[in-house]
């Protein structure tokens, strides 16, 4: 491999793990709304370190939620780390010991930038140095925006308030627009999980009707548009 | 919620989420490669993110409200339709629902 391609590797990588580390910082503001210590918020982007997840999971806490219902919505969002980690393994080899450590990094980024790395052996290059760069900062922004939230007076705190629901749909808005695939059905799929979880907020505890609307929408089969098959015909 | 329940909350749901990720290093990949692992993995996503959006947005415990949130998540649609960077988008919001706090 040239030293130029690794070097354009490296510049890409860790550029992404900057950028994407600073929105640590509205993670640990969430985290703080939710009701979460510093240590807390500190353990997530710690231990469970995948962006998503955890948002989900102060989302629901911070709703009122359940602790149940709260870690099945970040184990939901987790499934997708399980397919990018089949993808990884032609491309890292992960074998042995090696593998514990490998999968703590398994998330969005560092896929896609082991996927894109023009060379095999750029790709576990492309994997540490976006792995490494994102967990550093998302974890040092993690405890900027923890404690910075905490010591907000009252008008930050509405801004706070905005900020949260933002993010989520700062999250979700890619998958609306192409290139993603189908993004028409996941417009439809948006929409109704959204519909569903505010008709249910009334009658069930909290939390629980952001569930229920994924269940709710997985179970009506997909929308008009997609050819996979539906929930029935996958159980016959 | 008491701190303790908080802590298994997010001491469970990470080692969750490490296992899920240990698991597509070490399982066939033929197990993954499910229609219905494809279909979680496709439009859980956009359904559950939707529905932490709604009752971010829009809920108080049991109560629907519409209150200053709502200028947020306007103006954080607008933003994104612009394709404004996701910091912008950020602070877009939360100053709009600042200042409709202050107004209000």
């Amino acid at each position: 491999m040239s030293s130029a391609a690794r070097t354009a590797t490296l510049r890409d990588a860790i550029g992404l793990g900057v950028a994407v580390g600073l929105y640590g910082a509205a993670f640990g503001a969430a985290a703080d709304a939710a009701g979460l210590n510093l240590w807390q918020a500190v353990s997530l982007s710690a231990l469970m370190f995948t962006g998503a997840s955890q948002f989900a999971l102060v989302g629901v806490l911070g709703a009122g939620g359940s602790a149940l219902a709260a870690a099945g919505s970040a184990l939901l969002l987790g499934t997708r780390n399980t397919v990018y980690g089949v993808r990884l393994v032609p491309l890292l080899k992960p074998s042995g010991i090696r593998r514990f450590g490998t999968a703590h990094w398994v998330i969005d980024e560092t896929t896609a930038m082991s996927l894109a790395a023009p060379e095999r052996e750029l790709s576990r290059l492309a994997f540490l140095a976006t792995g490494a760069s994102i967990y550093l900062m998302w974890n040092a922004m993690t405890v900027v925006g923890a404690l910075g939230a905490a010591s907000l007076g009252g008008t930050a705190r509405a801004a706070l308030d905005s900020i949260v629901p933002a993010a989520f749909l700062a999250l979700l808005w890619p998958r609306l627009r192409k290139p993603f695939p189908e993004a028409g059905v996941q417009r439809r799929v948006a929409v109704g999980g959204a519909v569903v979880a505010l008709a249910l907020t009334p009658f069930v505890p909290a939390g629980v009707q952001v569930i229920a609307a994924v269940v709710a929408v997985a179970l009506a089969g997909p929308p008009r548009g997609s050819d996979r098959p539906t929930a029935a015909e996958e159980m016959a | 919620m008491s701190g303790t329940t908080l802590w298994v909350a997010v001491l469970a749901a990470s080692l969750g989420c490490y296992l899920l990720k240990l698991a597509g290093l070490s399982v066939p990949a033929g197990w993954v490669e499910q229609p219905w692992v494809a279909r979680v993995v496709d439009f859980v996503p956009a359904a559950l993110l939707a529905a932490l959006v709604a009752v971010q947005a829009f809920t108080s415990g049991r109560h629907l409200v519409v209150d200053a949130r709502l200028a947020g998540l306007a103006v954080a649609a607008l933003a994104l339709a612009l394709r404004a960077p996701f910091i912008v988008v950020l602070i877009l919001a939360g100053a709009a629902g600042a200042l409709v706090h202050v107004l209000a």
